[in-house]
Order: structure tokens, then sequence, then C-alpha cells
């Protein structure tokens, strides 16, 4: 008998679109390493305000779900927090979800990207990587954290062969110079695993968390980005080559 | 059953080119289309543009709009009844109309139609500043009965009260019935003569019967029906037309069939007045001709440009409390697009896209309410047409054809929302619906009325436990529905006999086979709010406040409970129990012309309305609030999301609603994804899932919550911005300010 993986989760919801290709079961863990000055999702910083929760009751729930993502071109996503903080039972959950057909995703800044093993990225149809900088002061002031680790699972992924969707937010004054949009575009240009790249627009919707958690919201003032940064931002990727929206 | 005519001469004309030989021999439309339509597997590329005639046309009738909407009306004939010839011929622009044809003398000027109720068309009439005409008046209130009349001599009181109290609501006692599609295709692939000596023909049939009041009803009926034959063939020679003959070419057949359908909205004024499924008929002649080169792909989306230009601006006159009821100006001009033949093959075609198109040339609209026959197994091409036109628009509902195909057949159309019939074959008795969220709360005070305190069920003992037991309350519940069944069922079955007697749809029953199957269409409304409200009494704990008088006027629930709209069967169940036990209670009683039960989970947008009569429940909605429309989950309590929502609705067994299950989704543009040019593709994923899930009906909204907030503020800026409601599409500025506060109010499924 092995132990029960268990693992904490915040929670779970349907999305399309946003979260990989389709409709798409989003299972949302607990805990994340990195402190992302923009992040929208606060509530799932901390894996103790986490549910405890088996990987069979996860797999329970995405039974509900099989036929509809199934048809619907979609699959099931681990984002959170930051999956890779659990990567006993986000393997676990991959694994069964491949096993029963479904794609799969993982949704992860890459920080903690060591801590994937082989197995489960073999069960990993597609990793949405999230590359929030790639100045490495800006990328420490931004999350907190440091930028190879995600870098160096980048290059790791592209050598095993996993689909690769390049994750960035644009956020106006923090992760929109040209020079370093430049250097990442450039980098990603040269995974041959990228499939594309998903710039993303920040935004505030999730400035609500903050006030309900009393903590503030450190990019409360800054701008959202004009649809020409956007536009400019985007053509910079699409100037390498890539496949971008 | 249809009788065998003789091919005339002049079919041969009309019929050149056509394939297949049962629908010569027999009034069989669907034979003809099967025999003679090409499906269409591309894309929209081939679409044109408005041409500067469609524009000029469109833009003639528009500057009416404005006016119209001020002043709710624009014009009406208050001494004319309404027949089938009764007005003189009218026209938007006579130079350049293609498709011609006006209830009246002139566009958007309103009829009379006193045979539903006189009291109707005099209400109507003053709330609109105009004085009732002293000879109608007269004829209608001492001479002629009218449907009105006949049913209030029958209702019991039982029936008054359980009507006034507002447990069966929405009835059509005062007003047309509608929920009938005459099958217009017939005028043009026919021509009236051949109609009339078929039905002559089936009239034949019943001579050696002997007289029974059945039987001599139906002779009756048939009379009348071939009397409107007549009179069309009359009203069409008024615009030139000569219809006793078949149609020739397709702008001949777009025009007959339009005058098949003016015929009958000269005539009824039915709730619904619904058109049915005519694209790919008329595609056939619209190719035929487009292959003989007489008209180019323009000119074919021309026609159909200017048909819907029409099916646009057709009126009723109604009271400001019916469009309070049914939100803005409601006729129900559904035409069913698409869907799959017996055989396999897609029903769509080229002209299946021409009517969508029209959302584009002639912008966003209500009416007609364009509702696509899905199935995971249409071409792609045209799902993605679809999925776009929805996001674009907002315009389009959808309805399973993988439903709807092996119980009526693969010429089925809608009626009204979600109401589905095999064309010119079936019919049904319009039976609204009753408030099941009130009749839960009869439960708990044995029967009498939570607002007025009055005994309205016979009188049971109310529970007295200071908490709610949900065995207690599913046993007082159970009781209480037998009632509202019983009740119900002979409440409709006094409005549709003395509808048949006094109102009854000569011209739409006259495109109809002899005899019709008839379905007696009962409906639920408040099911979510009765449905939560039980889960609540189970698996929280529900304290009970009463007034002075014993009468449990609020609830405080202690605890959590699943709600319905989660894909959670702890709730989701107790909603499908509540739709399996209310049909069969319905089936239990017997129904006039022996119609076969039915019934609808839809409120089209008198969830706000029920309501407001209704007190507050034990799931925690204060009294007064609007109910969730038609099947939808509570506003807000589905939180996982569009597909645990739809997921939670598919699970109510079509079987035991077979008048329709509606769901009203609305999604921002970044619920269907970051990238605008995958949004399509992800819609069409989504109505594939629920549709293969056993999903019914789905209403698609495309919206942003701040849009809707802008209209409301700034109407004058969104003339057109249309939103579907429940089953039907409505101009967001035409609803009332209580049902815009309703609208914003659900759940928008977005992403963070």
């Amino acid at each position: 008998m092995t132990a029960v993986t268990t693992g904490r989760i915040h929670s779970w919801d349907l999305s399309t679109g946003v979260d990989g290709p389709g409709t798409r079961f989003v299972l949302f863990v607990s805990g994340c390493p990195l402190r992302c000055l923009y992040c929208a999702n606060p509530d799932t910083w901390h894996m103790r305000d986490g549910r405890e929760t088996t990987v069979d009751e996860v797999m329970a729930e995405i039974e509900k779900y099989r036929a509809f993502i199934t048809t619907a071109g979609g699959g099931v996503t681990i984002t959170g927090g930051e999956p890779l903080l659990q990567p006993a039972f986000t393997g676990e959950v991959l694994r069964r979800c491949k096993e029963a057909g479904l794609h799969t995703a993982l949704d992860t800044s890459g920080f903690l990207g060591a801590r994937a093993t082989d197995e489960l990225l073999a069960a990993t149809d597609l990793v949405l990587l999230d590359i929030k900088a790639f100045d490495v002061g800006t990328y420490r002031k931004l999350t907190g954290g440091r930028l190879a680790p995600t870098l160096n699972f980048a290059t790791r992924l592209d050598r095993l062969g996993v689909p690769m969707w390049i994750r960035h937010v644009l956020v106006p004054g923090w992760t929109d110079d040209p020079s370093a949009i430049d250097a990442l575009a450039g980098f990603v240009a040269g995974l041959e695993a990228v499939e594309r790249v998903d710039v993303l627009p920040f935004h505030k919707l999730g400035a609500a968390k903050y006030g309900a958690l009393e903590i503030p919201f450190p990019l409360k003032d800054t701008p959202t980005p004009e649809p020409e940064l956007v536009e400019r931002v985007r053509d910079q990727f699409r100037g390498q080559g890539l496949k971008v929206y | 059953m249809t009788a065998t005519v003789t091919v005339g001469d002049r079919a041969t004309e009309a019929w050149r080119g056509f394939a297949g030989t049962r629908w010569r021999e027999l009034i069989d439309v669907r034979d003809f289309i099967q025999a003679n339509y090409t499906p269409y597997e591309g894309d929209a590329s081939f679409l044109t543009g408005a041409t500067a005639r469609t524009r000029a046309v469109w833009e003639r009738v528009g500057a009416l709009f404005p006016e119209e909407r001020a002043r709710g009306i624009l014009d009406v004939d208050t001494a004319t009844p309404s027949t089938i010839t009764s007005h003189e011929p009218g026209w938007i622009d006579r130079d350049r109309e293609l498709v011609v044809g006006l209830q009246t003398d002139a566009p958007l000027k309103r009829a009379i139609m006193p045979n539903g109720g006189l009291r109707m068309v005099e209400n109507s009439l003053k709330a609109y500043g105009y004085e009732a005409d002293p000879f109608v008046t007269k004829v209608f209130g001492t001479y002629r009965k009218t449907h009105n009349d006949g049913v209030f001599d029958a209702y019991t009181p039982t029936m008054r009260t359980a009507r006034k109290v507002g447990i069966i609501t929405g009835l059509p006692d005062a007003y047309g019935r509608g929920r009938i599609i005459g099958d217009y295709r017939r005028v043009a692939l026919y021509g009236t003569d051949r109609l009339i000596e078929a039905k002559r023909a089936e009239k034949a049939l019943l001579d050696g019967r002997p007289s029974s009041e059945h039987v001599i009803r139906d002779r009756e009926e048939l009379a009348e029906q071939v009397k409107a034959l007549g009179e069309l063939t009359r009203m069409a020679a008024t615009y030139g037309c000569d219809v006793s003959r078949p149609a020739v070419t397709a702008h001949e057949a777009v025009q007959w069939l339009y005058l098949g359908y003016l015929a009958a909205v000269k005539e009824q004024n039915g709730a619904a007045m619904s058109l049915g499924r005519t694209s790919t008929f008329l595609d056939v002649y619209l190719r035929r001709d487009l292959d003989a080169g007489t008209i180019d792909e323009s000119r074919a989306q021309e026609l159909i440009d200017d048909f819907v230009i029409k099916l646009r601006i057709v009126r009723f006159l109604r009271t400001p409390e019916y469009d309070a009821l049914f939100s803005g100006d409601p006729t129900w001009v559904t035409e069913s697009i698409g869907g799959v033949g017996d055989d396999g093959r897609t029903l769509v075609t080229r002209t299946s896209f021409r009517f969508l198109q029209t959302l584009y040339n002639l912008g966003p609209a209500p009416e007609p309410n364009l509702t696509v026959l899905w199935s995971p197994r249409l071409p792609a091409g045209f799902k993605e047409f679809c999925a776009q036109v929805s996001i674009d628009t907002s315009a389009v509902q959808y309805e399973s054809d993988e439903l709807i195909r092996p119980r009526n057949g693969d010429d089925a159309a809608i009626a009204c929302c979600v109401s589905a019939m095999a064309v010119g074959k079936e019919m049904q008795f319009f039976g609204a619906r009753v408030n099941l969220a009130k009749a839960l709360l009869y439960a708990v005070n044995g029967g009498r009325d939570e607002m007025t305190g009055d005994q309205v069920t016979p009188g049971t003992p109310a529970l007295t436990g200071e908490y709610l037991d949900f065995e207690e309350l599913s046993a007082a519940y159970d009781r209480v529905l037998d009632w509202l069944a019983r009740t119900y069922v002979n409440t409709l079955n006094v409005i549709h006999y003395m509808h048949d007697k006094y109102a009854y749809e000569r011209l739409e029953m006259a495109l109809h086979d002899h005899p019709v199957h008839r379905f007696m269409a009962c409906g639920v409304a408040g099911l979510s709010v009765a449905a939560d409200s039980l889960s609540a009494v189970r698996y929280a704990r529900v304290k009970v406040i009463r007034d002075a008088t014993g009468l449990a006027v609020d609830f405080v629930t202690e605890g959590e409970f699943p709600a319905y709209g989660n894909n959670d069967d702890r709730a989701d169940s107790l909603a499908v129990g509540l739709v399996e036990s209310f049909m069969a209670k319905v089936r239990r009683h017997p129904t006039y012309r022996d119609a076969e039960h039915t019934q609808s989970v839809l409120t089209i947008t008198s969830n706000v309305v029920y309501g407001k009569h209704t007190g507050n429940t034990p799931d925690g909605r204060r009294a007064g609030q609007p109910f969730a429309p038609g099947a939808n989950p509570m506003n807000g309590r589905d939180r996982h999301g569009v597909a645990a929502s739809a997921l939670s609705v598919a699970k109510l067994p079509y079987e035991q609603a077979r008048d329709g299950i509606s769901l009203t989704t609305t999604i921002t543009p970044e619920g269907l994804g970051h990238a605008p040019q995958e949004r399509a593709g992800h819609l069409v994923g989504i109505l594939d899932a629920y549709m293969s899930s056993g999903g019914f009906h789905m209403n698609v909204n495309v919206l942003n919550r701040e849009v809707l907030e802008d209209a409301m503020e700034h109407p004058e800026k969104y003339p057109e911005l249309t939103i579907r409601v429940s089953g039907y599409a409505v101009n967001f500025v035409r609803l009332t300010r209580e049902q815009q506060l309703d609208v914003i109010s659900r759940t928008f499924h977005g992403t963070l």
C-alpha cells in the first residue's frame, strides 16, 4: 500500500480559451513561492489556506466533466498558486488525467521547475510557462524570485520536447521595456517546443481580493496597458517568427 | 393524412427541374425538400452584403422606429377588426420592395383583433391614447362573443383564484394563444387552388362518419380552412400576386411563402407567430434560379434580406402590461435553421447562411427569432459562422437537433422559444406555466398564499415545526402539486375549448394536415428557486419565521447547501425530481381533444413578474426578487463557469419536458478566450459539448456588463443592442428598468 496522495487546493473552475486550448477543468492549487506584484490570485499564496484533498476526490470531480471538456476540445489545467510547490500531488493528478485520455496542461512560473520529475512532464501535454520578465533585476523586484530557474526549465522542456505556450503579462513600466522584450523574444524563438506566445495585458480584476484579504495591492495605481502598447509587444514577438496572441 | 390530388398543367412550369414523386401526389413539403435540396458544407465566404436597394428600404422603415419607440405604437386602425382581407394593400417603398405585403395599409400601423378578447383591445387602445371604435365595441360586446368571454363563462372559482394569485400564470385566456406554425411553404410549392382541393378531399373523408360532436367540429373547421385559403388568394391578388398557382421563380417562392405567413398575422395575434423552417425549402428555388443565371448571389441575398425586413415589422396591438411581462414587443417569428436529415445529410444550405447574414446586412435585431437546430454533426463551416454571428450580435439561439429529430422528425421547427413540432403535422395548445416556487410556499403554509394570507388550495395542515423537515415538506409539496396539476390541466382545457370555438386559427390550420397531432403544452417556472429551497431544507437548517396568523413569511437558513447549477447531483437531482414528478402529475388529467401532455421549463421574461408575486423562499431569495429565467440556475449561484452550469441544466430530462428546457447564458467576450480569433471555435466546442451531454437549448449572449450598464444610461447610443433573454431576443433598450437590472444581475461567465 502506498500512502494516499493529498494536496492542498484553493478551488476548481471551468474556463474557456484562457488556460490552454478549449474549455478546461482548471484546478487551482494553494501555495506559491513568488509574490508577483500584479498577482490576480493573492488568495492562493498560502498552502495553509488550501483545502486538503485527495487525488481521488479531484479525479471524481474531473470525471463529471470528462465528456464535456473532451468534446469541447479542452482538457485539464493545473494552476494555482504554483502547482510545482506540490509536485507529488500535481504529478499524480496529471498522470491520472493522462490515463483517462484527457489533454493535460501545467500552468507554472517555472521557478520550481527542478521539482518536476521527467515522469510528471511525460504526463503533461502542454506547459503554460509564465516568463514574467527577462531582466534579472526586474524579475526579482517583480516576483521576489530568481529568473534563472525558469529559463533552465524552459530549456529542459525544449530538450524533452514538451510543448510550451509562453505567457508574458504586460505591465506598463515593469515588463514593457522594448529591449527586454526583444531579448525575451529572442530566447523564446530559440525554443523549438514553443507553440505560441500569449501576451496578456495586465488587469486589476483581482484588486477586490486584496481588499478582502486586507493586504495592499501594490500595483493599484499602475495603468492597464493601452492597446497600442499591447500590439507593439506582440509585434516584437512576431518579429521573431513566433505565433502570438 | 393528406389526400391525392392531380397535378395540374400550371404545376409543370413551376416544378421544372424538380425531382421526386411523392410530393407531387400528396401535400408533402418534407418529401420535396429531401428530393431537391443541396447540402452546403462550405464556409461563409460566398455571402454578400446589403445592396443600396436593401439599405434604402430598411432605412425607410427604420426612420419610423424612433417615433414608434417613443409613443409605444406608431399608429392603429381602431375601426377595422383584422381579417385576412380587411385592409387595403400597403407598402414601405413600392418601387424598391421585392417582397410585398403589410398587415394593414401602412408599415407599423397596427390592427385590432377582438376575437381573442374585446377588453384587451380596449385597454390597449386606451393605454396608447386612442378611443375604442363604438361600432366595434357594440359588435363584440353585443353580437359576437369572444374567446375571453367564453373562458370566463366556464372558469370555476378555483381556476379564477389560481389565476389571480399567480400560481398559474400567463394563461392565454385574454389574447391569442399562438405557438401554431402554419406550413407556409405549401403556398409556394402548391398554390392555394391545390391546397383547397386537398382540404376538400380531407373533409370529404368525413362525409361517411356519424355526426358526433367531434366530427361536426372537424367538418366546420375544415370548411373554415377552405374559406381562409380563398381569402389568402384574394388578399394576395390585391398585391398583384396570383397565389392560386404554385410559385415559378425564387422571387415568387419567397413572396408566396410570405403572403401565407402574412395572412396568418392578419388573422391572429397569437403570443408567438412563428415562421417554421423555411430556409432550406427556399434554397431549392434560389439555387434553381442561380443555376439558370436568372439571379446572382447578391439578388438571392436581397430576397432574403427583404423577406426578413417584413418579418421584423410584424406588429400586434397589446397592452403595456403584456409588454412588461414579455419584454418589448415580441412576436416570436421563429425561423429554425440547420439540423440534420434522417438520412444523415446536413439540412444546412447556402440559404441557412443567408438568413443569418441578415443580422449583418440589416444589423442585429430580435426578430425574426433565428434558431439554429444544432448538432455536433453540422458542417464545420456553418458551426463556425453561427458562433461568430452569436459573438457579434447575441441574436441567435441553439436547440438540439439530436433531441428533436428522433421525436418530431427532420422537418420540425420551433414555435415561440423552445417548442418543437413537425411542421404542418403537429400543433400545440399553449399553456403558459405554473409557479413551482409559490407552490412550495403553499406546502409550508397549508395552501394559504404567502402574500395575501388567503386560502387557495383546499385546506391542508400547515407545517408547524420551528425548522422545516425535508420529509414533511416533500410530502406536503407533493399534495400541493397534485392539486396544482389538476387545476392547471382543467384550466387549459377550458381555454383551448374556447379558443377553438371563438378564435380558431383558420389559415394556420389550413396549412396543417388533417387530422393534426396536438400537444397540451404545460410549463413550470421557478424551478431553480424550488430546487435550491429543497436543497437548503435538506442540507442546511431552515428556520421558519411566522407572522401573528401563523403564516410563514420568512426563513433563516443556517449552514451551507449545494445549489443547482454547479453540476452537483445533490442539488441537481432535486430539480430533476421536480420536473419528473410534475410531468407525471400533469399526465394524470385528460386533455381537451386528447392532446398529448408536455411541459416546458421556460419563463420567457416573466421570471421578473413571477418573482414579484412570490414571497421569501427558503433558498434565501427575498420576496419580490426575480426568479432565474427558464431552467437557469439562480443568478450568481452557479459559481463554476458555463460548463458546470450547462451540465446541471442538461440533466433535466427532455423526455419529461418535451415542450423545451431553456438555458440563457451570458459570456463575456474574454470568457470565450483571450484571443478573439479563437472565440468562435471555442463557442462551437461549448455548444457541441452541451448538446452531446443532453442539453436542449442555449441562448448565447456574448456581452460585457459594462456595455449593458452604459446602455441603461444612454439608450440612444444602443438602438440595436440585442440580447437573448429566455427563448427569444429583445432590444435591450426596450426592456423595463426592472428587467434590465435583472439581466445585469445575472451570472456573466467571464474570466479572471
